[in-house]
């Protein structure tokens, strides 16, 4: 029925190049003995369904510990799923054999956090790059030296830094060198795990400016991971919101950020710091209280309820379903996952 | 007189590859009660101002003044530095794992800490401890301080180091990133309550922060570093609407919020430089659009700005090229031109006017 609910805000399947469907990921969180049956466990992704339009990148956002991190490696298959389908360009692939899988992973990649902990520094950066053609037996020698070297000019590093090792290189660098790893092999689909958030400002505008020039140039589809709002604003064409392992609300970015459903969802955007003193408004800003709790023991109902100022009885019990508003306005590329949603004040907007 | 006064500051680090100046020549003053906000990326060297300031860089080479109520700090033995540190000055800093013992009972630490600079029996100590908590909105804080550090999560762990800063009613909170490490609702929540504990104690606040919408939040003035230089002071107002010197300028456009969705960002070209290798003139020249033949081998003084009231600017630009739109940038170039006395980068004008 989740799913039935969801094709009916995508349903333009011929441009559809990741599906994902009830994904559910939970980790054992074992006992002091040490061969003891893990009696509990974490309820990372609870019932995941989103889909991914070639082409397109799409932002996921939430706060630390809500799943962001674990979905996209269950996309690429880094964490096995505990059920749910994952079809990417058509294919399930989520009970594909590790063998099987591995011409698949050519055309999904990953892009990390932490430009620091994500390259061997005992390796150069030719062969770290270099990696995913030896891997593959797609070039070798000479030819994979040239092609390493096209890869460094293409995310705007210096070819003759060939031979050189991580420690040489800034931060912003080595993001760059992580980049061209990631494009080696002409992947369709780069799953970016905030990979700006280590940077420094004036840093980090050079690389989202560098993602938004190899989308273009080379058509690929990015899936979007930041916890810094303004930064996802700026790189999606969609968002989608996550909390405690559910998307509660996915839309088109302009109209998630004009127009958020889900209480949470604007308690997320209000909180954004605003850069420009005289639009700073404590009035506006909805402080949450309390942390996000435990998705060891996720709250019965909603799973926002604890902390939600519109909280009525029905959300404790009723978990709500992720679904396009039942108005007669209602945009169709606008869901949230809510009972009591946030009225949407302007009835005749263009959908 | 202003609570804190640092003078012409100076620090710098032997280190393997040579001297290196971590801090070379800030000045700045604290009003009791105000807020000072300090942005800068890493490596500018503001966080190591504030930690000399309270003798937290141990090694380091220090020359200047920095006076807290009249006394100069730098030249205060370490002994009596201790009994102002905490007491008169609190600090919060950005890892509130890494500032609490994990081995210890949170309570335990509020009791040391109080007990170590007030003579008072453990029993008032822990009454006190409990009810620092709760002023920080800890919720059952008299189990709370039964807890360990680990038990706590990252925002309420950022509370507790809040309450410890707080609990001898210092008269300055130097506050190093306390948010960065947090998510933007947590950090909401912590940004409000610093605010309200200042108008409650009326506590000086040094803010040091990469973010400058924390600084647009909390900040009545702003000091820009860069490369362990001062570049520009200001209002936080005028420094958003009115920037002076191009580094600000570049900060303040390469944040996603200003530019339009899908467009390329402003970013400024090439990395900060290695404080090893300082390159001659202004330090920001090798990436400054508008840098000329005097940026690079002359080191622009601080100026006042032209129609800012404690606006300056250490910039060789005209004192009324100022904000961030395209007119200003003509009006820079005009003004440029018109004095007769810079010339124009020739790759500068050939990509403006690509």
């Amino acid at each position: 029925m989740t799913a039935a609910a969801v094709s009916r805000v995508d349903t333009t399947d011929a441009e559809t190049l990741l599906e994902l469907v009830d994904i559910v990921k939970r980790f054992p969180v074992r006992s002091g003995r040490r061969f003891g049956r893990p009696s509990e466990h974490v309820h990372a992704l609870a019932g995941i369904n989103l889909t991914v339009r070639r082409g397109e990148t799409l932002g996921l956002v939430g706060e630390s510990g809500c799943g962001k991190s674990t979905l996209a490696r269950c996309i690429t298959r880094l964490h096995d799923i505990t059920s749910g389908t994952i079809s990417f360009d058509g294919q399930d692939i989520s009970a594909l054999s590790r063998r099987r899988l591995r011409p698949l992973r050519r055309k999904m990649q990953m892009v990390f956090q932490d430009p620091y902990g994500s390259l061997n520094p005992r390796r150069r950066v030719g062969s770290i790059i270099g990696d995913p053609f030896a891997n593959n037996g797609v070039a070798s020698g000479e030819e994979r030296k040239r092609r390493v070297q096209e890869l460094m000019r293409l995310v705007g590093l210096s070819p003759e830094h060939y031979n050189r090792f991580p420690t040489e290189f800034s931060g912003g660098q080595r993001q760059r060198i992580g980049l061209a790893r990631a494009l080696a092999l002409n992947p369709e689909l780069v799953v970016c795990d905030e990979p700006v958030s280590a940077l420094d400002v004036s840093i980090q505008a050079q690389i989202i400016n560098l993602l938004a020039e190899l989308q273009r140039k080379l058509g690929l589809t990015y899936l979007f991971i930041a916890h810094d709002l303004s930064v996802v604003r700026h790189v999606s064409d969609r968002i989608a919101v996550m909390y405690l392992g559910r998307i509660v609300e996915i839309a088109e970015t302009e109209d998630l950020f004009t127009h958020p459903r889900h209480p949470y969802t604007q308690a997320l955007l209000s909180a954004v710091p605003n850069p420009d003193p005289d639009q700073v408004d404590d009035g506006a800003r909805i402080v949450l209280t309390g942390d996000v709790p435990s998705p060891v023991h996720p709250p019965t109902g909603c799973r926002f309820h604890p902390r939600c100022p519109r909280a009525r009885e029905r959300c404790r019990i009723d978990d709500p379903e992720l679904t396009v508003g039942s108005e007669p306005d209602a945009v169709p590329t606008h869901a949230f996952a809510c009972h009591y949603p946030i009225p949407d004040s302007e009835p005749g907007r263009t959908a | 007189m202003s609570l804190l006064e640092v003078e012409d500051l100076h620090v710098s680090f032997a280190t393997p590859d040579g001297v290196l100046p971590a801090v070379r020549g800030v000045s700045f003053d604290v009003e009791p009660g105000e807020t000072l906000g300090i942005v800068g990326e890493s490596g500018s060297g503001k966080s190591v101002s504030t930690q000399t300031i309270v003798g937290l860089t141990r090694g380091a080479r220090v020359s200047g003044q920095a006076r807290f109520e009249g006394r100069d700090l730098l030249t205060t033995p370490a002994s009596e530095l201790r009994r102002i540190r905490g007491a008169q000055i609190g600090m919060i800093f950005q890892d509130p794992l890494s500032s609490l013992h994990p081995n210890y009972r949170v309570g335990w630490q509020i009791v040391e800490m109080i007990r170590a600079h007030e003579s008072v029996s453990r029993k008032d100590a822990r009454q006190r401890a409990v009810e620092l908590l709760e002023l920080v909105g800890i919720p059952t804080p008299a189990q709370r301080v039964r807890d360990y550090p680990h038990q706590f999560s990252g925002g309420m762990r950022q509370r507790v180091m809040i309450a410890m800063a707080l609990a001898l009613n210092p008269k300055l909170l130097i506050a190093d990133e306390p948010t960065t490490a947090l998510d933007v609702t947590v950090q909401a929540q912590i940004m409000t309550l610093i605010k309200s504990l200042q108008r409650e104690f009326g506590t000086a606040v040094i803010l040091i922060t990469h973010d400058l919408g924390v600084i647009a939040d909390v900040a009545d003035r702003v000091v820009v570093m860069y490369a362990g230089k001062p570049l520009e002071y200001a209002d936080k107002r005028t420094l958003y609407h009115q920037p002076h010197h191009p580094y600000t300028e570049g900060l303040i456009s390469s944040l996603p919020q200003r530019g339009d969705r899908g467009s390329a960002l402003r970013s400024i070209p090439g990395l900060p430089p290695s404080l090893l290798r300082i390159p001659p003139g202004c330090p920001f020249q090798p990436r400054c659009d508008y840098a000329t033949d005097r940026c690079r081998s002359d080191e622009p003084p601080m100026r006042d700005v032209e129609g800012g009231q404690n606006h300056v600017s250490a910039c060789w630009l005209p004192p009324d090229a100022i904000g961030t739109d395209a007119q200003a940038v003509l009006r820079r170039r005009l003004a440029s031109h018109d004095d007769g006395t810079v010339e124009r980068d020739t790759a500068v004008d050939s990509a403006a006017s690509a």
